[in-house]
């Protein structure tokens, strides 16, 4: 991993299309700007994680049906 | 048609328009690309079943059935990669949790699964908004719903 270290109002440069700027800098909390194309998602790690591991928690265990409830009212259709 | 061995269901035969690819898989489950998506025997309900292992299946549901207006803020460039021009040619989905100990169900509404009608293609995206989180109370949203709520 390249690390480098920055000052507030610096920047770091990640190809042609991505700036990281370091904006402000208070104890242990660093606040960033990041410019990126449209295309290229960014997200906080923490979140990545919790998607992951609700999908992990989303895989049906039984081996046959679950009981799904009933939900009454629902006239979803296909 | 085509024969598949289900989680839910055993085998089955179902037509080719309901398979989807997920090109970059489900967060955590990236190796898993091939899915089918098989109406549960009791609705509103989903299935999302693995081609690839006949173990893995999800269970989903369309935030309408208890959301009237869910916009979490996902854009039509994020859906380029898999060949969407138009929201029409897309649906929706979120993965359902049943938990394993009786408690409530949930829906993931932080992650929704957008899946195209036209490529048969497939997505997870996140949701930049603060208000969905990946535990929706289905029953609950449902039940504020129904007296008129959201």
């Amino acid at each position: 991993m390249l690390i480098l270290a920055r000052k507030t109002n610096e920047q770091i440069v990640i190809g042609d299309s991505i700036e990281i700027h370091v904006i402000e800098v208070r104890g242990d909390v660093v606040k960033l700007g990041i410019k990126a194309p449209r295309d290229v998602r960014v997200y906080r790690r923490e979140v990545f994680d919790e998607i992951s591991r609700q999908n992990q928690e989303a895989v049906v265990q039984s081996p046959g049906t679950p009981v799904l409830p009933r939900l009454e009212g629902s006239d979803e259709n296909s | 048609m085509l024969e598949i061995q289900t989680k839910a269901y055993g085998p089955m035969t179902i037509d080719e328009r309901q398979i989807f690819t997920i090109p970059e898989g489900l967060y955590g489950f990236e190796e898993f690309q091939r899915f089918a998506l098989i109406d549960a025997h009791q609705k509103p309900f989903y299935w999302l079943q693995s081609l690839e292992d006949p173990n893995l299946a999800f269970i989903l549901i369309k935030p309408s059935v208890f959301r009237t207006h869910y916009e979490p803020g996902i854009e039509l460039s994020d859906l380029a990669s898999i060949g969407v021009k138009a929201w029409h040619e897309t649906v929706v989905f979120a993965l359902v949790t049943i938990p394993s100990n009786g408690s409530f169900i949930t829906a993931n509404l932080q992650g929704p699964l957008y899946l195209s009608k036209s490529s048969n293609l497939g997505k997870q995206c996140i949701s930049p908004r603060d208000e969905y989180r990946t535990k929706h109370n289905v029953l609950e949203e449902m039940a504020a719903l129904q007296r008129g709520g959201r």
